[in-house]
């Protein structure tokens, strides 16, 4: 690895500063992914900035019934929060199905949000890719692409978010709290994460030396009743092939609030509104569940090989609709 | 007389292992250790223009960037398994001797700096140009050009077998069976990686190498290098699993020694990760084709089985895969064709159960599918074929017990309640199924001499010594269990000494055969010490012992006796190896054992028996395979220890689940080069996947496999698991898997949705 500085601050104000110090700082939290990439000459930072002494890893409920996660929090003690699990257990068990036990401990909610993707062409430093080396070009559309995205894909990038919990998050409407050189700023979830377009390099609107403080999930009724299915090829300790967040009430057999987001299939946490759309109000059967999911994978672009996601996501999607709602009807 | 051979004996070595006082080969401290990291290949084919070294040696810490100008040229040996005993490269081609590129990751320079972290760093500073060709690196791109070699395996295996008349048994079928297999690429992905620590004083080569056969690394150097073995010392005493990837000597072992010899400093190269992909071989990208007839009353007319796969520009290899294949069954005929494709990849290598994993494989998926066209039960019509001569020499097995293993298994897994209809067992969203496969792996005496020695102390403690190294299988265990036996004292006193090439010479453990022949040096040396303090004991006018015959006399606990002699209410008369050296002013005595095997061509069929059962659950919906219990029943003649014996077993057996739905190497043809060389992207099991495991031990006698009577329990362990899952597979869907790993695109492929079948409650996958 190149050699690198390492600074550890214990303020907000100070980390902002010291990383405004150098345009080729980067700051550490959990470092499990950063760390690993900075060996393997993907990120080449001169300056690490370790924020680990800030003061932001308390899990708070807010009024009203919401919660505010500090970006510190390690995944494990997120998923292990009383009110997470019982008001918002898909946050809970999107945590718990990522990443393996110890990594959970190490790794950060902010740092998770932040996490870099797992396409081998990015992380092996080597081949063409435009997100590592703008303009280089993208090997994993003609590649070994098994992996990546049909969804929210562009020319110059497949590659698949790989977050589960920022799923979660996606479905429930969650805000990123920051704090940078501009002041405070709050992004919607959706809006944090940026498409590839033209400018796969830019993952999220976060200027250099700006930081995630909280991210705050809002008041939703409809979250107790809320799942997150993972599909994957091993049991554990593996990223997934498709994932579903999912939340919904049903009345009567009529669906209300419906909440739906997908993983493993989008360049970013996939929130699936056209298949809410399709949802609500309508019977809470099996094909009314297929539908609305044929109609949110409609748009995507699928390669060679990962074609099998197209049909793997709307099957996953029933699947978890099928389980928030007890079953759905026959 | 009971012993400690068969006892479970806890590991000697585990405290050491579990501590981290037991040490590996890059744990080695040495003054001024400098450390290498290799710059590989970015193409695939094509020549190397210009190496730009000036930034990599101008870093901080680097001590030298080696490149084909610096490097010395290297002899030309030619490529034989390391079984044999002899110089065993991984590959006839040896880098940084021209300016050709052969495969991606093959190494065109070496940074040698002061730490592990500058090397790493310089090396991305090195820029290399290339001349680059178009590449070949899967069977579809280099299908036109296969060819059917002479032999395989540097000339020791035939590429084609046969028996009978394939076609005339077809012909005369009532009924057949046509399937095609494809199987993916695997790598080994030991936890420890390859690792050398090269020091020379004066012309004296000084190795620590993470291996499989300390003398194959000794002679392999000495050829490449010229130089005489006499000159080279390799020590290893424990080694971080291998699977095959350690049993030949790949090119960075030598060119560690050329890096130490340049810089005049120890030097430690250990691989990362990624280079574990383009350093030590592969189990090769493959396609299977069979075919099998057979009368309506099940016996099997004719097999032919085809393969067809990749090797490198330089070395006819293939995994041999038509050997089980071809003995497990008394059917009278047989067709096996091994066809290569040449193409830039680095030279496949044994892996794990290597041939008889994907052979055994193909064969005994298409016997479980004409046990369903028959309407016989799966296991009845292995029981309607078993032979009990090898089928392709006439001779009787050495040993069998493959229908004890049959039925072992079976009352395992509960094969009598299986309904046999495809879709019979349901659980909420999974569907349930049970498969079987018959297993076997070879018992192979290519190796020479073995030899052992023995030590013993006035005090009654003991040395056993030999030089083969530990590499996570039990042997200084089971090594230990058997010189106590054969010494007669108690294993506490016996100190098993190993891993160090001056030591009496024992081969490369490979292929299974580590428990057979090193036990039978260790066996022939420790009784050959006893036999030695016998006879001076029924020689000595002063030993109660004295005019008794040799053979009578029996030693437990160091103390020997001759049964019924003794004055009466006295017990047997006899005295301890420790009376007897003290009076004879001995400190001190020792012998030296020796084994040779049978020749190959003795008259006996060779294969260590085994069946395999697997009971899977299906989320037909979702493509998802989950194993939830593995049974195997084997018969590896006599087991030292069942503890070792059944930890291999269980973890071949998981790598046959892996190698069912985990497992698979990926190439990206337009870069050239694998495209998931990582252990985040090459899928191996972790616990949450392991099933329960069952394994059963039959012990068969043997007469002929050593003085013990061990066969060997390593890779029999993984054959047959996969065609058991596969075949499980099948039950609970209707589906069968041709291709591995089993994957969830073949099966969302072939299943439609479910419909409507998921309750509430049992919905939510496990």
């Amino acid at each position: 690895m190149r050699p690198v500085s390492y600074a550890r601050v214990s303020d907000i104000d100070t980390a902002i500063a010291t990383a405004r110090e150098d345009r080729d700082s980067a700051f550490l939290a959990g470092g499990t992914t950063e760390v690993d990439l900075i060996r393997q000459n993907v990120l080449r930072p001169r300056l690490l900035v370790d924020i680990n002494d800030l003061p932001l890893n308390r899990v708070e409920e807010t009024p009203g019934g919401g919660l505010r996660i500090g970006a510190l929090a390690r995944m494990s003690d997120v998923a292990q929060v009383p009110a997470v699990r019982q008001r918002f257990p898909v946050i809970s068990e999107a945590l718990l199905l990522g990443a393996s036990a110890q990594l959970r401990n190490m790794a950060s909610i902010g740092g998770n949000l932040c996490q870099r993707v797992r396409c081998s062409y990015f992380r092996d430093a080597a081949s063409p890719c435009n997100k590592r080396d703008p303009g280089s070009g993208c090997a994993a559309r003609q590649g070994v692409n098994r992996g990546h995205a049909i969804l929210g894909t562009s020319d110059r990038c497949i590659a698949t978010h790989p977050s589960d919990v920022a799923v979660a998050l996606t479905a429930l409407d969650a805000v990123v709290h920051t704090r940078g050189p501009a002041g405070e700023r709050a992004i919607a979830i959706d809006a944090f994460f940026l498409l590839p377009g033209d400018t796969p390099e830019r993952e999220h609107p976060l200027e250099h030396g700006e930081l995630i403080t909280a991210i705050e999930v809002p008041a939703a009724p409809v979250a107790c009743q809320s799942a997150y299915l993972k599909v994957r090829d091993r049991e554990s300790y593996e990223f997934a092939l498709v994932s579903v967040a999912a939340a919904a009430q049903v009345r009567d057999g009529v669906i209300g609030a419906v909440r739906l987001a997908l993983g493993g299939v989008g360049t970013k946490p996939w929130r699936a509104r056209r298949a809410e759309a399709r949802l609500a109000g309508q019977p809470a059967t099996r094909e009314v569940f297929a539908a609305a999911a044929a109609d949110e994978l409609a748009p995507a672009r699928p390669q060679p090989l990962n074609a099998f996601k197209v049909e793997l996501a709307q099957r996953a999607i029933v699947r978890a609709l099928t389980t928030v709602t007890d079953g759905g009807s026959s | 007389m009971t012993g400690a051979i068969g006892q479970a004996i806890p590991r000697v070595d585990g405290p050491a292992k579990v501590t981290g006082t037991a040490r590996y080969s890059g744990e080695v401290p040495l003054p001024d250790l400098a450390y290498a990291e290799i710059v590989g290949a970015g193409i695939a084919s094509g020549r190397v223009t210009a190496i730009g070294t000036a930034a990599a040696e101008q870093a901080a810490g680097v001590v030298a960037v080696l490149t084909r100008r610096s490097m010395p040229k290297v002899a030309a040996v030619p490529l034989l398994p390391s079984l044999l005993g002899g110089p065993a490269p991984g590959e006839t081609f040896f880098p940084m001797q021209d300016d050709v590129v052969h495969y991606a990751g093959q190494p065109v320079a070496i940074v040698v700096a002061d730490t592990l972290e500058q090397a790493r760093h310089a090396a991305t500073l090195v820029a290399v140009s290339y001349a680059e060709d178009p590449s070949v690196t899967t069977i579809g791109q280099g299908r036109p050009s296969a060819y059917e070699p002479g032999t395989l395996f540097g000339g020791l295996m035939p590429a084609r077998t046969e028996r009978g008349s394939a076609a005339d048994g077809l012909a005369a079928a009532d009924l057949q069976v046509a399937a095609g297999f494809r199987f993916a690429a695997n790598h080994h992905n030991a936890l420890e990686a390859l690792t050398t620590i090269a020091t020379w004083d004066g012309d004296q080569l000084t190795l620590h190498d993470s291996c499989q056969g300390i003398k194959a690394v000794q002679l392999t150097v000495a050829a490449l290098l010229g130089l005489s073995p006499s000159k080279i010392r390799v020590l290893t005493e424990y080694v971080g699993g291998a699977f095959g990837s350690k049993a030949m000597v790949w090119p960075h072992v030598t060119l560690t020694a050329l890096a130490a010899q340049h810089v005049r400093r120890p030097v430690k190269l250990a691989l990362p990760r990624g280079q574990m992909f383009t350093s030590c071989g592969h189990r090769e990208e493959q396609e299977q084709h069979i075919e099998l007839g057979a009368t309506r009353d099940g016996r099997l007319t004719a097999i032919r089985h085809h393969k067809i796969s990749l090797t490198s520009p330089f070395d006819d290899w293939a995994e041999p895969a038509f050997g089980v294949a071809s003995q497990l069954y008394g059917c009278p005929n047989f067709e096996g064709v091994h066809r290569l494709v040449r193409g830039n990849t680095m030279t496949p290598t044994f892996t794990r159960a290597p041939g008889e994993a994907a052979g055994v494989f193909s064969l005994e998926c298409a016997m479980d599918e004409l046990a369903g066209q028959l309407g016989i039960d799966p296991i009845e019509l292995r029981r309607r074929n078993l032979t009990e001569v090898d089928p392709n020499t006439g001779y009787p097995w050495s040993s069998y017990g493959l229908p004890e293993c049959l039925e072992a298994g079976a009352a395992r897994i509960g094969w009598d309640r299986r309904d046999p209809r495809p879709r019979s067992e349901r659980d909420g969203n999974w569907l349930i199924g049970t498969g079987m496969a018959a297993a076997a792996y070879p018992v192979a005496f290519f190796m020479h001499t073995q030899r052992a020695r023995a030590h013993m102390y006035a005090d009654g403690t003991a040395i056993v010594q030999t030089a083969a190294q530990e590499f996570g299988t039990g042997a200084p265990t089971v090594m230990t269990q058997v010189a106590a036996d054969g010494l007669g004292i108690d294993p506490g006193n016996v100190r098993f000494e190993f891993g160090d090439t001056d030591l009496p010479t024992s081969g490369s453990p490979v292929g299974s055969n580590g428990a057979m022949m090193v036990s039978s040096a260790v066996h022939n040396a420790a009784t050959a010490l006893r036999d030695q303090l016998i006879t001076l004991a029924v020689t000595d006018e002063q030993s109660p012992l004295h005019g008794a015959g040799p053979a009578q006399v029996m030693v437990a606990g160091g103390r020997m006796t001759v049964t019924g002699s003794g004055p009466a209410g006295r017990g047997p008369a006899g005295e301890t190896y420790t009376d007897l050296m003290q009076r004879h002013f001995m400190n001190d005595a020792e012998a030296t054992g020796s084994w040779d095997p049978p020749p190959p061509d003795t008259p006996h069929g060779l294969l260590t028996f085994g069946a395999q059962f697997a009971r899977v659950a299906v989320d037909a919906d979702l493509g998802l395979v989950r194993v939830r219990h593995l049974a195997g029943a084997f018969a590896p003649g006599r087991v030292l220890n069942p503890v070792t014996a059944r930890s291999q077993l269980m973890g071949g057996m998981l790598w046959g689940m892996s190698q069912a739905l985990l497992e698979g190497t990926r190439m990206d043809t337009r870069l050239g080069r694998w495209a998931n060389a990582s252990l985040g992207d090459y899928l191996v099991p972790v616990n949450a996947d392991a099933p329960e495991v069952d394994v059963d031990l039959i012990e068969v006698e043997d007469t002929v496999t050593g003085p013990l009577g061990v066969k060997g329990v390593g890779e029999v362990g993984q054959v047959g698991v996969a065609a058991a899952i596969a075949n499980a597979v099948h039950h609970a869907t209707g589906f069968r898997p041709r291709e591995l790993p089993i994957s969830v695109e073949h099966l969302l492929a072939a299943l439609p949705p479910e419909q409507a079948t998921a309750s509430a409650g049992a919905a939510r996958a496990r």
